[in-house]
């Protein structure tokens, strides 16, 4: 974004402190604006007709520097690119890496079905969230029409999620295109060859388009063609080497044309990048399906880290989806969010007085992790949370957050000792070294259980209700 | 009047004719197409850092006086990671592969590939080397804990003796991280392997630093400075270590390593920080960054049979997903700034080591001959 002060931003606002938008006033809207934890929607006055001239002004300072674009539509609808910064620490990462996972239009009727369901349906719990995979790219390996519609049909009947079209064959591109022109697809891709075919393709059907060159200076011409034409929902790839010094260049191209965009300024590059981890599957997939499985997360984790903002991605094996999705989660979770829960005495489902009562700290991914492995096993119980500065139960084990004195104090403000009759409380095993002087501090019986709380149902049939 | 403005806009609009319709074509222009590409160059500023990272070299040989036959060196940056466009990297990272002291539970992926060598630390660290490649190894003397098994400092130092004498790659010496017992421990053991040059883990802000760091030197090793996902920290124990008298070239840091899933995401912002934050001229924190990546075993992703939650997909096999958190925990930190990982799955770390020396630039296996826009149209196994 163009602004560097509240100030700047301010300027462009009514000015009128109404608090519509939630904030006191317009300079804290302006200052939430540059920290993009406002959006410009957020100040309705602003899109009255008085002001029409101001508002455009400030959308376009605002606008990221690397360029946003949507693909698919609807509710699983996905944004790519949009990026400011070159490390998250400045500010934070904001459109995820979108991970496309391929079909191909060869493959048979129901087995392309049911690659697209568990493509669609996939999902793991994480703090708080499910998370879920972005995008389905499909292939055109036959290279006929037909065929490829056909395939993309059976795509778009099968899921909502948003669809990459994939071949250099226009003629191939636009009998998939007709199949879904209402889904908003991108298109993959125009080169130095096919690019005006490409090119009225993408005008005519008003959808996205991917720019494919490994020559640098052929891609940014390529962009700067289609923006000229007035097609600037672009996205670029500089080609993706699985191994050897490849990669490395690979590498290289991802980082420079990302600094052109955002240090240099370089508006006929800030576009978003696409990765295609896909090719380690070239060098030999065929024969070692675990190893190029395996180089393929290589790929996509140094992208995720290094400016891909789409990637294309073969193996749907639950250690592939669950590495690279988890990834993307954390390099994209913004750095200024606090990392620790409030601390206190919850209840998981409807506890009574004789439901057993656990400990853990206040760290966030330490506290969902506990709290949804008991609500998922359905264990009706009180969790009580300390705080031990946002660390996990080994680090303030460890470092001393989390002691026996900590405990008693937290019995204490929450009122421990009315919710349950039994006076028991269960550390994590993790904390098992402190629970001798647990006992001693807090006068309550004190039970070590599991190292992991995902085994806390097996450790209750053992241990619940405390043997007297 | 009106006539007049009209036509000012009229004329606005002619001359800016060529841009509308191209901004907003309309049919009749949409099928005369652009006849030729622009002709743009692509042009990119090189990054101009001023400070450069310490150069540490671990272990040493005869001439040095030391039993080693391999040292290895790290460090040495001008550049962020990889960034070979902007500054040559002048060392790749390195694997030291861990063995213990005592047999521990392992996960099972990993267990089956040390169950032979686990009574025995020096036939363990002689398999790292032979057996996985690894450049270095780490011996944690875990069994000295009070907690665990209470070893004495002295039994302790003999177990590096054993260690030193089965292999001839330079060596991490790491305590059971009990702040009362680590400094006797770390102290027997820096004078029994005078003069080898290891890397003596660790000087935390929570233990007696100073006796463990002067033990180092006084013997000639290398001191690692470890910290817990704090940059300030990091800054003031470094500060200690200089006040102490520790050459600059005797500091690796270690800022901790968190697993994927796990926090992973602190553990790389706070390492690509300190190595910015270095590169910017931060002396106190232009140090070598090791990397503990066998935290990854932690997640229980890494070792849990499947998921504890029904709602979740299904997780496959433990064994695939294991050494794949290790990899991914390594990588990471490596792109961030980490110059050597210590690591268990042999899998993991032959991985990060294959594409470390890739971004490198020292493994040049031709795979460019890949035709890389073949993907589209490439052909699985049925």
């Amino acid at each position: 974004m163009k602004l560097s002060s509240p100030m700047d931003a301010w300027k462009y606002l009514p000015g009128t402190n109404c608090k519509e938008c939630g904030e006191k006033t317009c300079l804290a809207f302006a200052s939430l604006l540059l920290e993009r934890n406002k959006k410009l929607e957020d100040c309705k006055p602003l899109f009255e007709p008085k002001y029409a001239s101001k508002a455009k002004e400030l959308a376009e300072l605002l606008a990221p520097e690397i360029r946003e674009v949507a693909i698919g539509v609807g509710a699983r609808a996905s944004k790519i690119g949009g990026e400011d910064i070159m490390h998250r620490h400045e500010l934070t990462f904001y459109d995820r890496t979108s991970l496309a996972y391929d079909v191909w239009d060869t493959m048979a009727e129901p087995e392309l079905r049911e690659r697209v369901r568990r493509i669609t349906k996939w999902r793991k719990f994480y703090v708080g969230e499910f998370l879920t995979l972005d995008v389905i790219a499909v292939r055109s390996v036959s290279s006929e029409a037909k065929t490829f519609a056909r395939c993309v049909k059976c795509v778009a009947e099968e899921t909502d999620m948003p669809l990459i079209l994939c071949s250099f064959d226009a003629n191939v591109l636009e009998a998939g295109l007709k199949e879904v022109s209402d889904r908003n697809p991108l298109l993959y891709a125009a080169d130095k060859t096919n690019w005006q075919a490409i090119m009225a393709l993408a005008k005519r059907y008003n959808v996205p388009v991917t720019l494919f060159s490994l020559d640098l200076d052929t891609l940014n011409s390529l962009a700067t063609t289609f923006a000229a034409a007035g097609i600037d929902d672009l996205i670029l790839d500089p080609g993706t080497y699985p191994t050897g010094e490849g990669l490395a260049d690979t590498f290289s191209r991802f980082v420079r044309i990302r600094r052109a965009g955002i240090v240099d300024g370089n508006k006929g590059i800030a576009y978003p990048l696409m990765a295609v981890p896909m090719t380690a599957w070239m060098v030999n997939g065929n024969q070692d399906a675990l190893d190029a499985s395996y180089w393929e997360a290589i790929i996509a984790d140094t992208f995720i880290l290094r400016y891909a903002d789409i990637m294309i991605l073969h193996s749907i094996e639950p250690h592939s989806l669950l590495t690279e999705r988890t990834l993307v989660a954390n390099i994209y979770t913004d750095p200024r969010r606090p990392v620790s829960v409030d601390p206190g005495l919850r209840e998981v489902g409807s506890p009574t007085d004789k439901s057993p009562l656990f400990v853990t700290t206040n760290f966030a991914l330490t506290y969902y992790t506990v709290e949804s492995d008991l609500s998922s096993s359905k264990i009706d119980c009180y969790l009580m949370v300390v705080d031990a500065d946002g660390l996990g139960v080994e680090a303030a084990v460890a470092g001393g957050q989390l002691t026996a004195d900590m405990i008693k104090e937290t019995v204490t403000s929450y009122d421990a000792e009315k919710k349950v009759t039994h006076k028991t409380m269960v550390l994590p095993g993790l904390a098992a070294r402190i629970s001798g002087e647990t006992e001693d501090a807090t006068g309550w019986s004190v039970l070590v259980g599991p190292r992991d709380s995902g085994r806390i149902p097996g450790w209750m049939t053992d241990n619940w209700p405390p043997k007297t | 009047m009106l006539n007049v403005v009209d036509n000012k806009i009229e004329a606005t609009l002619t001359t800016r004719k060529s841009l509308i319709q191209v901004l907003q074509p309309v049919q009749h222009v949409e099928e005369k197409k652009v006849a030729v590409l622009e002709n743009a160059k692509f042009e990119v500023a090189k990054a101009a850092w001023t400070g450069k990272i310490e150069e540490v070299t671990i272990g040493a040989t005869s001439a040095d006086g030391g039993t080693r036959e391999s040292t290895v060196t790290i460090g040495g940056e001008k550049s962020l990671p990889f960034y070979n466009f902007d500054h040559q990297m002048p060392y790749p990272p390195v694997i030291s592969v861990d063995c213990f002291d005592m047999p521990i539970p392992l996960a099972k992926a990993v267990r089956g590939f040390y169950e032979d060598v686990m009574e025995d630390p020096g036939e363990w660290a002689k398999k790292n080397v032979r057996e996985f490649g690894a450049d270095m190894v780490t011996i944690h003397l875990i069994s000295t804990d009070p907690t665990i098994k209470d070893t004495s400092a002295r039994e302790a130092a003999k177990t590096v003796e054993d260690v030193l004498q089965a292999v001839k790659v330079p060596i991490v010496i790491g305590g059971s991280g009990n702040p009362d017992k680590d400094p006797a421990v770390l102290e027997a053991a820096a004078e029994a392997a005078a003069g080898e040059r290891c890397l003596i883990a660790s000087a935390n802000l929570n233990m007696d630093y100073e006796r463990i760091a002067k033990a180092a030197h006084d013997n000639g090793h290398v001191i690692l400075s470890w910290t817990q996902l704090d940059i300030n920290a990091q800054k003031t124990l470094n500060r200690y270590l200089f006040k102490l008298g520790v050459p600059r070239e005797d500091i690796v840091i270690d800022p901790t390593t968190a697993a994927l899933g796990y926090g992973l995401d602190y553990a790389f912002t706070n390492i690509e920080r300190m190595r910015i934050a270095a590169l910017k001229g931060d002396t106190d924190l232009a140090f070598p960054i090791s990397c503990g990546v066998t935290n990854a075993w932690g997640a229980r992703e890494s070792w849990m049979k499947g998921s504890p939650l029904a709602e979740d997909s299904d997780w496959g096999p433990a064994a695939y997903r294991g050494p794949l958190y290790e990899i991914i925990t390594g990588l990471t930190l490596g792109i961030a700034g980490g110059d050597m990982f210590m690591m268990m799955h042999p899998k993991a770390a032959t991985a990060v080591k294959r594409v470390t020396q890739m971004l490198f630039g020292a493994d040049t296996d031709g795979a460019k001959e890949v035709n890389v826009d073949d993907w589209v149209t490439w052909e699985a196994n049925k």
